[in-house]
């Protein structure tokens, strides 16, 4: 069975993760099509990170089933570094390597591990760089750069490699207020070139405005979810109210 | 973790920068040279006279006693670079996914770095051939040779601690980064984990080679002829006159301090470079 472009790109089915006695996940379920800007709300502590984390492997579930382009994730046999190459994921903490500078960080991934042409490679680097409207930058070192900026650098870093969907986890929640706006600009620029989007955020205006669906989750499971105008118009859950209200 | 702030008490603690020898003034180096000096008066005074004047009999003896230390110096080296060697391996076992590798890694570093050196020693003196057979050649062993050996066992250990701390040190942020952006363990190991590394190991690194230049004298209670040995040799080819104790050992005191100190000074001020940035 191929995948085709009317299946979900990325598609979960019951997913239950653990970390020792505490159950993070507990039965989730979502579809996410080619071009798709999903966002993931929900308190702290209900699992959106774990989720995210686990499409990319880098938490390993339990139960349940992670389909990326018709690929199972959850087998033993997946080759880690393939699906990486497809999702990218972007961080909180950036995580920028901090011993190169912003033009290397965004190279070196497609020369390293794509083992691409080190000149092309350059060009399309220097247009990430201008993409996500750090002209000038490329030469500075991440830690000459502001939270902002280092976060545009990593979401350069991690087009660079041309994935078919990128997870941003929190980008924002680590930023200084001010430069908040810059980076979600660079994300709604993403999502209007097509790039299927996965985010887990706090920002509810910018979810509301991106997203073409919102999914709720709390204690590890998807309470509620639906596209922006129905959800934070007519939460139903009395669970996503309560955090609408505190929220909005 | 790193903390987003603006406020003062928040933000790491900004040393002054400065050069790595600012508290170097010229009163030091008085301290020094009279130190270098009253050792030679003081013998001196006690000399009965009609014989040579003990500074003259350093001073005779002095060139001898440089070579000695810079064998010294030698095994330092060769110790430091076969140590350093081996114990990048060690430690890069010990944060290998292979269980066994990890646990023999740990094991050997444990076992070394928990023995003293003066032992370790002594084991690599006895229990090595004086000569090794290789398909008929005698290749000799000598005395030297197995002192840096025996000098490298307690290096590799401590190396390959360094190694592994300065690894563990770094942000989990960093492997999750690589992780995600497809680089094999390998390749995120020498390409953004290592390189990062460098720069946290080298003042623990600079540290151990101070302690284990220090060491090298060791060498002398298993015949190595390093300076040790010499002054040894030297005070009883002048007939073990008391007066000579002092300044004899006081101008070795002095070659290692003159040796050392600099590379002291020089670990503070990098720990102090890299604090800020870290």
């Amino acid at each position: 069975m191929s995948w085709t472009t009317a299946d979900p790109m990325v598609s979960l089915k019951d997913v239950h993760k653990s970390f020792g006695e505490l159950k993070v996940l507990n039965g989730v379920s979502l579809d996410v099509m080619k071009g798709d800007v999903i966002c993931i709300i929900g308190p702290s502590g209900s699992g959106k990170s774990t989720l995210i984390r686990c499409i990319n492997a880098l938490n390993d579930i339990q139960q349940g089933s992670i389909l990326v382009e018709g690929q199972e994730v959850n087998d033993p046999k997946v080759d880690k570094l393939e699906l990486r190459k497809k999702v990218g994921m972007v961080f909180q903490q950036y995580n920028l390597f901090p011993h190169k500078t912003a033009l290397q960080n965004v190279m070196m991934a497609p020369v390293r591990v794509l083992k691409q042409d080190k000149v092309k490679v350059e060009e399309v680097a220097r247009a990430l760089i201008k993409k996500v409207r750090l002209e000038g930058k490329e030469n500075a070192y991440p830690g000459e750069l502001s939270g902002g900026q280092q976060q545009r650098v990593a979401i350069a870093r991690s087009l660079a490699m041309q994935p078919d969907v990128i997870l941003f986890d929190e980008v924002t929640a680590a930023l200084d207020p001010e430069t908040v706006g810059e980076v979600l600009q660079t994300i709604k620029d993403l999502a209007e070139d097509g790039m299927t989007c996965i985010l887990v955020t706090h920002e509810m205006a910018f979810a509301r405005e991106v997203a073409d669906h919102i999914y709720f989750t709390d204690r590890g499971v998807i309470v509620e979810h639906g596209p922006p105008e129905t959800f934070f118009q007519n939460a139903q859950d009395p669970r996503t109210k309560e955090f609408l209200s505190q929220i909005l | 973790m790193k903390y987003e702030t603006d406020l003062p008490v928040m933000l790491p603690l900004k040393r002054h920068q400065s050069a790595p020898f600012p508290g170097l003034k010229s009163k030091h180096i008085l301290a020094v040279a009279l130190i270098a000096i009253i050792g030679p008066c003081v013998a001196f005074a006690q000399a009965p006279s009609g014989q040579e004047s003990p500074l003259t009999v350093l001073l005779n003896w002095a060139p001898l006693l440089l070579k000695g230390f810079i064998f010294n110096l030698i095994i330092s080296i060769s110790a430091m670079a076969f140590g350093t060697a081996i114990g990048a391996i060690l430690g890069l076992g010990q944060i290998s996914l292979i269980a066994a590798t990890r646990h023999s890694s740990w094991f050997v570093t444990q076992f070394f770095r928990n023995a003293p050196w003066l032992v370790l020693l002594f084991f690599a003196m006895f229990l090595l051939p004086f000569e090794i057979n290789v398909l008929g050649f005698k290749i000799p062993f000598p005395d030297w040779l197995k002192a840096i050996l025996g000098l490298s066992l307690p290096v590799m250990a401590n190396v390959s601690e360094i190694v592994r701390g300065a690894v563990r040190s770094l942000p989990s942020g960093q492997w999750e980064a690589a992780e995600s952006l497809a680089y094999t363990r390998m390749q995120t190991l020498w390409l953004i984990i290592l390189p990062q590394c460098v720069k946290r190991m080298l003042p623990p690194w600079m540290n151990l080679y101070s302690i284990l230049t220090m060491a090298t004298v060791l060498a002398s209670i298993v015949g190595v002829s390093e300076v040790m040995t010499l002054t040894g040799q030297a005070l009883a080819s002048e007939g073990g006159r008391p007066e000579l104790l002092a300044p004899f050992y006081g101008f070795v005191l002095l070659l290692f301090f003159i040796y050392c100190y600099p590379i002291a000074r020089f670990t503070v001020w990098l720990e102090k470079k890299y604090a800020v940035i870290n």
